[in-house]
Parts: structure tokens; sequence; C-alpha cells
């Protein structure tokens, strides 16, 4: 039997963001997120919804790389057209998403790093559905590369997506639809259960990935990060989870997402 | 009898005067109305603000130093997620922007739709876009008192669209997987142009067991014009996909040097039949396949 990867630990761990999460739209973006929505669905949440990617809703979730058009079984339609009114704005929906930047108040940006915001030195994407996203329904996130030019100490660059800061809540502001999960990187799971000295909600540490100690973690964090008293090792997937993934990623895309894909158990 | 509103894709560009604003259909690189923005691009009209979910379109007219002001969420081509030359653009310090969230922006387009100031949205809460873009909050006038961010409404005097198909009074009929706000931006503006892959002269006679792909009514349309592949290298469901390589090939002639004057032939062409010539004529654009997601 091959060695499973820290990939597939990985996507195994995002599954579990959506495990129980109701009949909402389960969004993974790249092939991590996307791959662990996928495999709630075919494990233990099958009353997730899912696009193929596109417009479509599926109840077989749709494998990623190259396939025919066709292939995908549409169930219902769920268009960019409608997407505001029936998925992000009614908060049914979870999305687990790469941003460029987070900071310790779970503030993301995906629009532009450096310089001002008049001539930015590194223009990104701009701040897509985030702010929206952010407000209304549950987010998570996926990390290839835990360090602190991810991690970054202070405030993100450009706030493309609402987190737990008090400086940023205006009065009278319905900030109860901010509601950050599960953040999965290559070292460990963090939640936001942690409390900073504010009494802000924080991150924390839920579980080291094999081999992996809470001082490396701190290490690649550009902020202090807390530790669960009940501290776990990330789970690997089983044989039955390990079979999924590789029919949903037929072409091993995932073998790219973290550099030199290695293995789980750290050799 | 009957209401004519064809046009040349000419006499279309002729009504967009410099200053004005434009919403430009589509998203990314998807059913964006390119041969109207190549139109465009052979003009002289200048310091325009252009509001568009953008792809090349926001590239190109950026690169040839088009726009004064651009309203957008993102910039994108999909498999190519960063656009080079909005980019460059972008860097370069050249650019007013206002940069909103996607859903805020169809938000802005639907205030504009129906001739109100703003919409309320709890969308930018918590983020940096009401200070950076300058909008402002309202509360609720009643018994919750919510504090809300006041979209205003994106008027534009001018949006371009790509269909698939219209007769000449201007009955549309779209019907790809998914249309976008391409609604929105006919009716946010002055006046819409539309440009389809085949034009009828009376839609009933041709194609009535259709109607219901009939996404926005006549009375937003100012002008039509039959323009085959007209949404090239831009999808086009479903009538072809999208044009990677070209695609990478005008991703690629943004580096070093990158001068846009010196390659806007190859993406512009002197007219859009040579264009197309250029890029292997109807049969080759026919021929690109669908994006897989």
């Amino acid at each position: 039997m091959t060695q499973v990867t820290l990939t597939e630990l990985c996507i195994f761990a995002a599954s579990e963001a959506f495990r129980g999460n109701g009949e909402i739209v389960a969004t993974g973006v790249g092939p991590v997120p996307r791959l662990g929505a996928s495999l709630a669905k075919l494990t233990h949440s099958p009353e997730l919804m899912m696009t193929d990617g596109e417009c479509y809703l599926v109840e077989q979730p749709v494998p990623i790389g190259p396939r025919a058009y066709d292939d995908r079984k549409p169930a219902g339609h769920l268009p960019f057209s409608r997407f505001f009114d029936s998925a992000v704005w009614t908060g049914r929906r979870h999305a687990m998403v790469t941003p460029t930047q987070i900071d310790r108040f779970g503030q993301i940006n995906l629009s532009y790093m450096g310089g001002t915001y008049q001539q930015p030195k590194t223009q990104m994407l701009g701040v897509r559905g985030f702010p929206g996203n952010t407000i209304y329904h549950p987010n998570s996130f996926f990390f290839p590369a835990h360090s602190p030019r991810v991690f970054v100490p202070g405030e993100v660059d450009m706030i493309s997506g609402a987190g737990y800061n008090p400086a940023k809540r205006v009065a009278g502001g319905n900030y109860s639809g901010v509601d950050l999960r599960t953040i999965v990187t290559n070292l460990c799971v963090i939640d936001f259960g942690g409390k900073d000295a504010e009494g802000n909600r924080a991150m924390r540490v839920v579980s080291l990935h094999p081999g992996v100690t809470f001082d490396e973690v701190q290490e690649a964090t550009g902020f202090a990060l807390e530790l669960a008293e009940d501290v776990a090792q990330t789970p690997l997937p089983g044989a039955e989870a390990l079979e999924i993934i590789a029919r949903l990623d037929p072409h091993g895309i995932r073998a790219s997402v973290i550099k030199d894909n290695p293995p789980a158990l750290r050799g | 009898m009957m209401l004519d509103k064809r046009m040349s894709a000419a006499e279309i560009v002729a009504q967009i005067r410099d200053g004005m604003t434009v919403g430009i259909g589509g998203w990314g690189p998807r059913r964006k109305p390119m041969a109207l923005v190549r139109e465009l691009l052979r003009s002289d009209v200048k310091d325009l603000t252009v509001v568009a979910y953008g792809g090349a379109d926001v590239g190109m007219l950026c690169a040839a130093g088009k726009v004064k002001k651009l309203v957008f969420a993102f910039v994108s081509l999909d498999a190519i997620p960063l656009e080079p030359w909005f980019r460059k653009a972008r860097e370069g310090g050249k650019l007013e922007v206002l940069e909103v969230d996607e859903g805020m922006f169809q938000w802005g387009l639907k205030a504009a739709a129906f001739q109100l100031p703003f919409l309320p949205t709890r969308v930018g809460l918590g983020t940096d876009l009401a200070e950076l873009g300058g909008l402002k909050t309202v509360q609720s006038p009643y018994a919750d008192g919510e504090t809300l961010i006041a979209m205003p409404a994106l008027k534009l005097d001018v949006a371009l669209v790509h269909v698939n198909r219209s007769d000449w009074r201007g009955n549309v009929q779209v019907y790809g997987p998914d249309v976008y706000y391409d609604e929105w931006f006919a009716k946010a503006a002055q006046k819409t142009f539309v440009s389809c892959e085949e034009l009828v002269d009376r839609m009933e006679d041709h194609y009535p067991e259709h109607a219901q792909a009939n996404l926005f009514e006549r009375c937003f349309v100012s002008g039509v014009v039959e323009m085959h592949c007209g949404a090239h290298p831009s999808s086009m469901p479903p009538h072809y996909g999208w044009d990677m390589k070209a695609f990478k090939a005008y991703a690629g002639a943004a580096k070093d040097p990158g001068d846009w004057d010196a390659v806007k032939d190859r993406f512009v062409g002197a007219s859009e039949a040579q264009y197309l010539e250029s890029n292997g004529g109807k049969e080759a654009v026919a021929a690109l396949p669908l994006p897989i997601f």
C-alpha cells in the first residue's frame, strides 16, 4: 500500500470542517478544500449541497481536473446570477478558501500587498466575495505552506473579509453572521475557540499533524497561538476515505498542492 | 413597420464618449462582449469609468490607457488567476478604483436599475472597503436600528452585453448555463447595446419556443449587432468555450517590456474580420471546448 500523503491528511481534516453543517452549500475553492467538501458529502454528511464548480448543483461530487463537460449530473441549478439570493446572503453556505494573508483576528486579504492602495506593490485578485461571505455565513481556510508571510503579525494589508477585530466594528452593525470555523494547514488544525487578553475570540491549535510540535507551529506564525488543552494528533484518513479521494482526483492533482508532496508520517 | 435597432459595431462605439461610465457584462473570462470591447479599443475614446466583473475586457482597456476609474470586485482570467495587464495598471498607480464585494456590485446595479440612490447591505462591514471606497452607512429607521452600508447605485451611461440571439427589435435570448448579471447591467444603463451570435428579423418567427430565455425585455435594448464569435477569447456557452491559448499569449505579452502598443494588433486587430481570421476563423472558435471547473 502506498503511503498516505500529508495532502490526503489535510483533505481528511478539511472534510471534518463540513461535518453536521446541515443542508447548506459546501464550497471548497482549490483542490484540498474541494476534495474535503466532496469527501464529507460522500461519507458523514450526505445532506450537504454543492456545485460542479460552475453552476449546477450535483448530488454526486464532480472529480477535479480534466473530464468531459457533460460528465457532471445536474440535480439542481445554482448559477452566480442567483448565488447571493440563494446561498450567500441567506447564510446557507460554508466556504473553505485560501486567502493570501490572515491575521490573529481572522481577518483575511485577497486584494493587494505592500505599497499603497493607490499604488500597490502587488495587486492580487481583488476582494471577490470575501466581504459578503464573512459577514453572512461560516468560513474555513486551507493553507498549504504555514508561515509568518501567511499568518501575518499585526493585521493583513487589506481587510477583505471580516474577522473578530473589535476595532473594525461600527456601533449598531450586525456581526452575528461572522463565523470562522476551521483552519487546516500543512502543520496543524486551528479553530477560533481561544480567547485573547481582551476577551476576543482567538486562534487555538486543536490538532497537530503527526511529528509536528506546537513550537514549530508557533514559529511559523506571526502572532501568539493558543494550544487546546486536549490537543490531539490529526487523524489519518482510513482506506475508505483514501479510495474516495483517489476517485475524486483521478489525475493526481493533489500531489502538487504541498511542496515535495511529503508523506503524512514524517520519516 | 417594425422597430429596427440594428447598428454597426462602429456606430455603437460612437455612442460612447470621453468620460462616460461603461458597464461590461459577463464574468471574468466568460460571456464578455469582447468584439464590442475591441471596437472600443480601435476608437479614440478615453477617460472611461469601467464597471465590470473583470476579465480581459478590463485588462485590455487598462493597458490601452482608456480607463480613468475602475469599479470592480475582481479581475481574473480564472485559469490565469491574476489578470496581468490590470495588475500592471494598478501597480503603476494609474487607476482610480472603487473596489466592492461581488454581491455589493450587483446590488449597486440593482439600485441603479430601480433609480434608487443606494441599497442597504451588511456586506462590507468589518472590512476596509467602506473606508477605502468612501462608502457611507445608514441606520435602519425601525426598532432594530441596525447600521448598514449604503451601496451606491452604479449608474451606467452605456452597458455592453453579448447574448446568444436577438432580433432586430432587441428581443434577446440568453441561454448559457449561467447568465451572470447581464440583466442588471442592461437595466442599470441609460443605453444598452447588445452584440449577438445570431440575429434574426422576428424572434417569434424563428425561436418562439425559447421565449423563456428572454433575460431582459427589449425596452432595455438601444441597439443590436450580430458579431459571430463576439465573446472570443472568453467563453460563450453553448457555442464555444474560452480560448486558453489566446489568453496565455495575451498574458505572456504583458511580460517585459509589456508594451501594449507593440502587441495590441495581435489582440485587437485592425478589424473584427481580421481579428477572427487571425484566430483561425469561425470554425476554430466553434471548436473550442466548453470549460471544465
